[in-house]
């Protein structure tokens, strides 16, 4: 008997300030969480929710991490009393780049005052599967603990294989999302040197324009989004309140080029096409989608042509809104924040707008719900994650019917 | 810097605040608590170890700290290398 996955709780603390609801209030308001140029989580005071030793021993993007998972599983209902066996609950949490703010400041350490000097806790804080191990460790989750690494996509990756661990039998619940506080000098210059990002200087709470004419690159924002699902057998044996299913997962690979899409859009149509059929849902049934959408020149021309392609005269009549225009690419927590923004909209039948969208570019022709919010009956909703090294992650969210 | 003149009392200091950053509560931490009790563990130590030789120039060796159990013999152990 196949074994479906339901959507139970749901966590995010974003530039748009801590709390899936106030993310998704604010994002249908209009309100751009970007300030001076970056996408922070600015409203996020680690010691509001975390021990003095929790701060002390986590990363930011550990730490961001953690509050989004509290605050899942409080949404969960899961007030100290655990429903589940816990060998039987996994935590899977994906990031780009992991704790890359310790990494610099450690390595600065380094050469200033040695190898001796370095923090024993620098490589637990720094380390890519910090927060899966951190959360797993302050909930008592007893099943499988481990990140996903691919770059943007790596939130959905993280939540499509923890879907998968419950579908194949592995874990009854998992703890799953993605985390991102990479918003660094290294990193930052980084994506300055390949020319990723925006240099509307002028106007930097306009900088994140997806699918604008005149976008000229995303957004460094920081943030976490994360979720608790359930086998829909043992969610309805407890009485948990179910948000909504995912019904369906795809993934793959442009095998083109280490930052840049093809320009024929295959990997983004094969990953959306597959996440499609996994779920057994028709293209005119899907209600909107939340795009990749990072406001770079080559990235959204081609995820719209995607979209074409997949949903043919349909795509024309689907929503379809990028978060990151209001606030920023939060990366490897992207897929987390923006899969808890599809389970908000299933959820309340209104979809957020695109803001900054002033001037439609001919090659985007898509309805990107311009600068207001919609409301929309959504029945299914699809997010697009897709990463550096060519990888596209897809997730299908849909209203729960018994 | 070391001088004749640190004491226990200042050593004493040192080691309590810093078991207070590291998370320690403030209200548990004594002379005879266990690090075990204040869930202090040997990555804590390791850092409390640098905390002391970057402000007394006291060097402290891995297996020095092995068998530092309670707070009072981190700070015997201290005063014992400033001796």
């Amino acid at each position: 008997m196949t074994r479906s996955v339901v959507i139970t709780g749901v966590g995010a603390v974003t530039p748009l300030g801590v709390g899936a609801r106030t993310l998704h209030e604010r994002w249908t308001a209009g309100v751009s969480g970007i300030e001076d140029g970056y996408g922070r989580a600015s409203e996020f005071e680690p010691k509001e929710h975390l021990s003095v030793k929790e701060v002390r021993r986590s990363d930011r993007f550990t730490q961001l991490a953690l509050a989004a998972a509290q605050e899942a599983l409080e949404d969960a209902g899961w007030d100290g009393e655990k429903p589940y066996d816990p060998e039987r609950t996994a935590s899977v949490i994906g990031t780009g780049i992991g704790g890359i703010g310790t990494l610099e400041r450690e390595h600065i350490v380094l050469q200033q005052e040695g190898a001796e000097r370095i923090s024993p806790l620098s490589i637990p804080l720094l380390m890519a599967n910090a927060a899966s191990g951190v959360i797993a460790m302050k909930h008592d989750l007893r099943g499988q603990s481990f990140g996903t690494v691919s770059a943007c996509a790596a939130g959905a990756h993280a939540i499509g294989m923890a879907e998968r661990l419950i579908r194949y039998g592995d874990a009854d619940v998992v703890v799953t999302g993605g985390s991102e506080a990479a918003i660094t000098q290294q990193s930052y210059a980084g994506f300055c040197s390949m020319k990723a990002l925006s240099t509307r200087n002028d106007s930097p709470e306009t900088a994140s324009r997806p699918f604008d004419l005149d976008r000229d690159g995303f957004v460094m924002g920081e943030g976490a989004g994360v979720l608790v699902i359930e086998e829909l057998e043992y969610a309805r044996r407890r009485g948990a309140k179910i948000l909504a299913e995912i019904a369906g997962y795809g993934m793959s690979s442009d095998a083109y080029h280490i930052s840049s899409p093809s320009e024929d859009g295959d990997g983004p149509i094969r990953v959306m096409r597959a996440t499609l059929a996994d779920a057994g849902v028709a293209p005119k049934d899907v209600s909107y989608i939340n795009a990749h959408g990072t406001s770079t020149p080559a990235g959204d021309r081609i995820e719209s042509l995607a979209i074409k392609t997949v949903f043919g005269e349909h795509a024309k009549k689907i929503p379809v809104s990028s978060t990151k225009s209001a606030m920023g690419h939060l990366l490897g927590a992207a897929g987390g924040v923006e899969t808890a923004v599809c389970i908000l909209a299933v959820g309340r039948d209104i979809v957020p707008p695109t803001i900054n969208l002033n001037k439609p570019d001919p090659d985007c022709d898509l309805d990107f719900v311009p600068n207001k919010a919609r409301p929309v009956e959504v029945r299914w909703a699809l997010n697009n994650s897709f990463g550096f090294g060519g990888t596209n992650a897809s997730i299908l969210v849909g209203k729960y019917k018994d | 810097m070391p001088t004749s003149t640190t004491d226990t009392a200042t050593i004493q200091k040192v080691v309590f605040d810093s078991l207070e950053t590291f998370g320690a509560e403030p209200t548990e931490i004594k002379l005879d608590a266990t690090f075990e009790s204040l869930d202090i563990d040997s990555l804590d130590l390791v850092e409390l170890a640098q905390i002391v030789e970057d402000d007394y120039g006291v060097q402290l060796k891995g297996e020095d700290m092995e068998n530092v159990k309670t707070v009072r013999q981190a700070v015997d152990l201290v005063m014992s290398k400033l001796g």
